[in-house]
C-alpha cells in the first residue's frame, strides 16, 4: 500500500501541477484574485504530495521491499541503514524524484513567503514553476518511474553501486540539486517578467536572495563532489574536467554572473534585461546539466540512440523550455523598461566586466563539453577535450577576473574613481609582490608561474581585507571607533569580503597542490618503508576484514617524520560481492591544510601490494575557499535590509566617506 | 479496499486545495506592490545615513533617484484596473478541478500502477517463510545464529552449499568466504567459492572466479572441480585445445567411478577433444536443412544402422569407436558402455585390434 500510495501521490502532484500551470495565468489575464490565489494553494498541495511520494520511496528502500523494481535494482537487505536511505537518490529514478521534490519545495517556499510580491507576479511565477514541474512529473512517470512493481519479488536486491556507498552521497546530490533547481526560481521570475511585460522593484528584491541561495548550495555541492571524487576514486585528483563536472560548473559560472548582475539590479535598478537573460541562461544550463548526466549521452551518443526514450524526452524538455524562453525573451525583452545609467568606470561597470568574463568562461566550458558530442553525432569521430584545453582557455579568462575582483567593491556606484581605488589597494599590491618574491626565492629554480599565481591569490585576499579596512577607516581613526564601525557594517559587506577572499584561498590551494605535489607509486611488502616529502611510511601488514556487505583488505601504515611517530593510516580495498565490484578507500592524514594520501592498488601473487602515496601541500584550501565563499553568501543572505546603492553625486564634494557597500 | 479509500481521500484533499481559494470571495489580498518597496528603500536610506554608512551627499542623490521611481510607480499603479472577480471564471475553474483532477490522476495511475500488489517488506516475508517452508526456516535459523557468532567456521561450511543450491549465490559467496576465513583454506572450498561466483555471473567464469579455481588447483593439483572449471574458463575464452587437455588430464587421474565423469566426457566431446562421429557428405548436407527433431531422427537411424552392421561384422575397430562416441554425444551412456563391452568381446581374439580399440577408448576418456 505504501508503494501504490506513493505512486498515486506522484500522479496527483502531476494533476495539481497541470492545474497550477493554467488557472493562475487565466486569473492574471482576467485579473481575478481568487484564480490567481489558486497558484498558492496548489503549490503547497503539490509539495505535500511530492513529499509524501518521496517519503514512500524512502520507506520502501528502508524496509527492503523488493517488489518495487527500483528497490530491487539498487538496494540490498544487508546495506547499512544510512546507505539504504541515500540509495534512494543514488539511482536515476530516485534522483529524478528528488529533483522534483526540491522543485516543489521551492514552489512551496514562494507560495509561503511570497506575500510581499504583487499578486499577478506571484501567480505568473508559480505557473511557470508548474510548467517545469509538469514536464518533469511526466518524464518521471513515463520514462523513469521509481514505483514500478515486480509481481514475483526476488528475495534479495542487487545492491547499490559500491562507489556510491559513501557518506558523500548523502550530501552531494541533494546540495547540487538544491543549487540546480534553486535557479528555477530566478528562471520563473524572468519568464513571469517577460509574460507580464514589466519588471518592478519587487522583482529585483526577490530574485537576488533566491539566486544567492541556489548559488550557495551549488557552490557547496560542487566543492563536496570534488572532495568526494578526491578521496573515493583513489587517484588523488580533485577536478578532472569531465563532462559531469562541467555540467555543474556551467550553471555555477552563469549563476555567479547572475548573482552579480542581480546585485546591480536590486541596488541600482539597472541591467534589468541582461539579468533576465542570465536567469534564463543559468537555469537552461542547469537543465542541460541534468540532460547530460541523465540521458546517458555522455557514455556514448550511441548508448543514447539505443535506448532513446529518456534522452529524447529530456531533449524535448530542453528544447521546449530553453527555446521557448529565449524566443519569449527575443519577443518581449525590447518592451521592458530600461533601468538607470552609469559611467563605464563605476561599480556597475566593474560588475559588467565580471559578467563578461564569467559568461565567456562559461562559454568555453560549454564548447569544451559539447564539441566532442557534436562531433561524434556528425562525423562519428570520437575525441576527448581534456584538461589542456580548459587550462589554456579558462586560465586566461580567470586571471583578469581575479585581478579585477578587488577593484569592484572599492568603486563607487554610478561613477567611480579608478585611480583612487588603486591607491587604496596599494597595500594589497605590495603584499602580492612580497609574496611573489618570497615564494620565488623559496622555490628557486622551480615553476615560474606558480609564484605569480600565489601573488595573484595574495592580491585577491588582501584586496578583500583592504575593502573592509577602508570601510572601517582602520588606522585613520582610533581603533575603538573602527571596531564600532566594523560592528555596524552591513552583513552583506562582510559576505562580499569573505566570498572574494575565498576565491584567493582556493587559488592558493590549487596552485600548491598542482605544483608542489609529491608522490610515491610502487609495490610494497610488509615492513617496507616508503619515503615521501620527509615522511617515512612503513607498511605494517595487510589484514582481511568482513564488513556488512563487503570484504576488505586493510593495510596498516605507520607514519613517522624525523624518527617521531606521527600517526597510523589504514587505507583499504573493499570487495562488494553482490555487484562483483571493488572500491579503494583512501586513507587521509590531515596536517594543517596539507594532506598525506594513501590509496591501495592490486595485490600481486608474491604478497606485495601496489601503493600510491601522495603528499599534497595545502590541498584543503581548495575546499576551504568554496566553503568560505558559501559562508559569505550566507552572511549576505541573512542581511534582509533593503539594499540601496547610493550613487556618487555628480559634483562630489568630499571623498571622506564612500558609497554604501 | 483500504487502498482505494486512501486514494479517494488523497484526491479529495487535492481538489480541496484548488477549491479553497476559489471559495474565498471578497477577501482579496492584493499582495505587495512596487510602491511599498520604494517607500521601504527611502526609509532604509535614513537608517544608513544615521548609522554613518553613507554620507549626506550620497543619501540625497539616492533619495532623489528613488523618489523619482516612486512617483512613476505610483502613477502606473493608479492607472491599473482594479482587481476584480468573475463568478463564471471561478465556476469553470472549480469544474476543472472537480472533473479534471480525478480524471488525470486515475488515467495515469490505472495505466501505470499495480493496485493489486500489496507491500512486501523483507522482514514480513521472512516471517511468512518461517511458518511454511522448513528449509527456508532452517536456513534463516542458521543465518541468525551466524549473525551472532560470525566466526563459527563450521556453521558457514554447512550453510554455504545450501545457499548455493537455493540459488542465493551472493550469500553463498559470502558464506564460502567466511568458511575459508574461519574454518581454514582448502581446495574444495576454493573451488566451491568459485562455482558460487559463477552463479552470480550467470554461469560465466569471471576473472574473480577463475582466480579462486587457480587457488584451489594450487592447493591441490588433482582437485577435479577446480581443474574442470579452469577448463571451462579456457573454453569460454575460446582456447578449446587447452580445455580438452585439462579435461583429459583429470579423466586420466580421477577414479573410474567418479560421479563427474559423464559431465567431463560430454564437455570433452563438446570442445572437439574427441572428434564427433563422421557422417557421409550427403547426409551432412541433408541434415543442414532439417529441423531439430528430424535431424535427431536421422542421426539415430544412422547410429542404429551402424550398430546392426557391427553386430554382423565385429572386426571393424573404427566402427566400434565411432559407435561409442556417437552414444556418448547423444548422452546415452548405458548404450555406450554396452557397445564398449560388445566391442571388447568381438575383437578379443585379435591382440592387435584390441590394443587399437583400447587406445581409441582412452582418447575418448573411457578406461581402456
Amino acid at each position: 500500500m505504501i508503494a501504490e500510495s506513493g505512486h498515486y501521490a506522484l500522479v496527483l502532484a502531476l494533476a495539481l501541477a497541470l492545474i497550477q500551470s493554467i488557472v493562475p495565468i487565466v486569473g492574471a489575464r482576467w485579473r481575478d484574485a481568487a484564480l490567481m490565489n489558486v497558484a498558492r494553494s496548489t503549490a503547497l498541495a503539490q509539495l505535500l504530495f511530492v513529499a509524501a511520494s518521496f517519503a514512500a520511496l524512502v520507506t520502501l528502500h528502508v524496509t527492503s521491499d523488493f517488489s518495487v523494481a527500483n528497490v530491487y535494482e539498487n538496494s540490498h537487505s544487508l546495506k547499512p541503514l544510512l546507505y539504504k536511505i541515500t540509495g534512494v537518490w543514488g539511482n536515476h529514478e530516485g534522483s529524478m524524484l528528488l529533483w522534483v521534490s526540491i522543485l516543489a519545495l521551492f514552489g512551496g517556499l514562494v507560495a509561503v513567503f511570497g506575500n510581499n510580491l504583487p499578486l499577478s507576479l506571484r501567480a505568473h511565477v508559480l505557473a511557470v514553476q508548474a510548467w517545469v514541474a509538469s514536464a518533469f512529473y511526466l518524464f518521471i512517470l513515463i520514462t523513469s518511474n521509481p514505483f514500478l512493481r515486480i509481481a514475483n519479488p526476488p528475495i534479495e536486491g542487487r545492491d547499490l553501486n559500491p562507489v556510491l556507498q559513501d557518506i558523500g552521497l548523502a550530501v552531494h546530490p541533494p546540495m547540487l540539486y538544491l543549487g540546480y533547481v534553486g535557479f528555477s526560481i530566478s528562471f520563473s521570475f524572468a519568464v513571469a517578467a517577460l509574460l507580464e511585460g514589466r519588471i518592478d522593484a519587487a522583482w529585483a528584491r526577490w530574485v537576488r536572495p533566491w539566486t544567492l541561495m541556489a548559488w550557495i548550495f551549488l557552490t557547496l555541492g560542487i566543492a563536496m563532489g570534488s572532495y568526494w571524487a578526491y578521496y573515493e576514486l583513489g587517484w588523488g585528483g580533485w577536478w578532472f574536467w569531465d563532462p559531469v563536472e562541467n555540467a555543474s560548473l556551467m550553471p555555477w559560472l552563469a549563476g555567479t554572473a547572475l548573482l552579480h548582475s542581480a546585485l546591480v539590479m536590486e541596488k541600482r535598478n539597472a541591467l534589468k534585461v541582461w539579468t533576465v537573460l542570465l536567469s534564463i541562461l543559468t537555469f537552461s544550463l542547469s537543465l542541460l546539466g541534468t540532460f547530460l548526466v541523465r540521458s546517458g549521452v555522455l557514455t556514448s551518443v550511441h548508448a543514447f540512440a539505443t535506448d532513446p526514450t529518456r534522452g529524447v524526452f529530456i531533449l524535448l524538455i530542453l528544447f521546449v523550455f530553453i527555446g521557448g524562453s529565449l524566443s519569449l525573451y527575443a519577443w518581449r525583452a525590447p518592451a521592458l523598461k530600461q533601468g538607470g545609467l552609469f559611467a563605464p568606470i563605476s561599480r556597475e561597470g566593474a560588475l559588467v566586466l565580471n559578467n563578461l568574463l564569467l559568461t565567456t568562461a562559461c562559454a568555453t566550458v560549454f564548447i569544451g563539453t559539447l564539441y566532442p558530442l557534436a562531433l561524434e553525432v556528425l562525423t562519428g569521430e570520437k575525441i576527448s577535450v581534456g584538461a589542456p584545453f580548459f587550462n589554456f582557455t579558462f586560465a586566461p579568462l580567470f586571471v583578469p577576473l581575479l585581478l579585477a575582483v578587488p577593484f569592484g567593491p572599492l568603486l563607487a556606484w554610478k561613477r567611480g574613481d579608478l585611480l583612487g581605488a588603486a591607491q587604496r589597494l596599494m597595500v594589497a599590491g605590495i603584499t602580492a609582490l612580497v609574496a611573489i618574491a618570497l615564494v620565488f626565492a623559496w622555490t628557486y629554480g622551480g615553476a615560474t608561474l606558480a609564484p605569480l599565481a600565489i601573488g595573484l591569490a595574495a592580491f585577491v585576499i588582501m584586496g578583500a581585507l583592504c575593502d573592509l579596512a577602508e570601510r572601517v577607516a582602520l588606522f585613520r581613526i582610533p581603533l575603538s571607533l573602527s571596531l564600532r564601525r566594523a560592528g555596524g557594517l552591513p552583513r552583506a559587506t562582510w559576505g562580499t569580503a569573505f566570498a572574494h577572499a575565498g576565491l584567493g584561498i582556493a587559488l592558493i590551494g590549487i596552485v600548491c597542490e598542482t605544483t608542489w605535489n609529491s608522490e610515491y607509486i610502487g609495490s610494497m611488502k610488509p615492513d617496507d618503508v616508503a619515503r615521501v616529502a620527509g615522511y617515512e611510511l612503513r607498511l605494517d601488514g595487510l589484514n582481511p576484514r568482513q564488513g556488512p556487505n563487503f570484504r576488505e583488505m586493510v593495510a596498516q601504515f605507520t607514519v613517522t617524520r624525523d624518527g617521531e611517530k606521527v600517526s597510523v593510516m589504514t587505507p583499504s580495498k573493499r570487495n562488494f560481492t553482490t555487484r562483483g565490484a571493488s572500491t579503494t578507500e583512501a586513507a587521509l592524514l590531515t596536517r594543517g591544510a596539507s594532506q598525506l594520501y594513501i590509496s591501495l592498488g592490486d595485490t600481486s601473487a608474491d604478497g606485495t601490494i601496489a601503493v600510491r602515496i601522495y603528499d599534497k601541500p595545502l590541498v584543503l584550501m581548495i575546499w576551504w575557499g568554496p566553503v568560505l565563499m558559501a559562508f559569505g553568501g550566507l552572511l549576505s543572505l541573512s542581511d534582509r535590509r533593503l539594499r540601496v546603492g547610493a550613487p556618487k553625486p555628480a559634483k562630489a564634494a568630499a571623498r571622506a566617506l564612500q558609497a554604501a557597500e | 479496499m483500504t487502498l482505494w479509500f486512501v486514494f479517494a481521500l488523497m484526491t479529495v484533499a487535492a481538489i480541496f486545495a484548488v477549491l479553497w481559494p476559489l471559495s474565498r470571495r471578497g477577501r482579496t489580498d492584493s499582495g505587495g506592490s512596487e510602491v511599498v518597496v520604494y517607500r521601504d528603500q527611502l526609509a532604509e536610506i535614513d537608517r544608513d545615513l544615521a548609522s554613518g554608512i553613507i554620507g549626506a551627499a550620497e543619501a540625497d542623490a539616492a533619495r532623489i533617484e528613488i523618489s523619482r521611481r516612486l512617483l512613476a510607480a505610483a502613477d502606473a499603479s493608479g492607472r491599473e484596473e482594479p482587481v476584480q472577480g468573475s463568478l463564471n471564471l471561478r465556476r469553470s475553474a472549480a469544474i476543472v478541478a472537480l472533473v479534471g483532477l480525478p480524471v488525470i490522476a486515475s488515467g495515469f495511475y490505472l495505466a501505470l500502477g499495480s493496485p493489486r500488489l500489496g507491500d512486501f517488506p523483507l522482514a514480513e516475508r521472512s516471517r511468512v517463510a518461517d511458518a511454511n517452508q522448513p528449509l527456508a526456516n532452517l536456513v534463516a535459523q542458521v543465518e541468525a545464529h551466524l549473525e551472532k557468532n560470525p566466526t563459527d567456521g563450521r556453521g558457514w561450511t554447512v550453510l554455504a552449499p545450501v545457499l548455493s543450491r537455493l540459488g542465493r549465490y551472493d550469500d553463498a559467496v559470502r558464506a564460502y568466504r567466511n568458511a575459508i576465513t574461519y574454518a581454514g583454506d582448502s581446495a574444495d572450498r576454493r573451488a566451491d567459492l568459485g562455482e558460487a561466483m559463477m552463479g552470480t555471473a550467470g554461469g560465466v567464469v569471471t576473472a574473480e572466479a577463475k582466480a579462486e579455481f587457480e587457488r584451489a588447483v594450487a592447493l591441490n593439483g588433482d582437485d577435479a572441480k577446480g581443474n574442470y572449471f579452469l577448463g571451462l574458463a579456457a573454453e569460454q575464452d575460446g582456447r578449446k585445445a587447452d580445455a580438452a587437455a585439462l579435461w583429459q588430464k583429470i579423466l586420466a587421474k580421477g577414479p573410474s567411478d567418479a560421479p563427474w565423469r559423464p559431465l567431463v566426457q560430454a564437455a570433452l566431446v563438446r570442445v572437439g577433444g574427441v572428434s564427433a562421429p563422421a557422417l557421409p557428405d550427403g547426409a551432412v548436407a541433408a541434415a543442414k536443412d532439417m529441423s531439430e527433431a528430424d535431424r535427431g531422427t536421422m542421426i539415430k537411424g544412422m547410429v542404429d544402422r551402424l550398430a546392426t552392421r557391427l553386430k554382423t561384422n565385429g572386426d571393424d575397430v573404427e566402427g566400434w569407436l565411432r559407435l561409442v562416441r556417437a552414444y556418448l554425444v547423444m548422452g546415452e551412456r548405458d548404450k555406450a558402455m554396452s557397445a564398449l563391452s560388445d566391442a571388447r568381446q568381438a575383437v578379443a581374439n585379435n591382440a592387435d585390434r584390441l590394443r587399437q580399440l583400447n587406445e581409441g577408448l582412452k582418447n575418448l576418456g573411457l578406461d581402456g
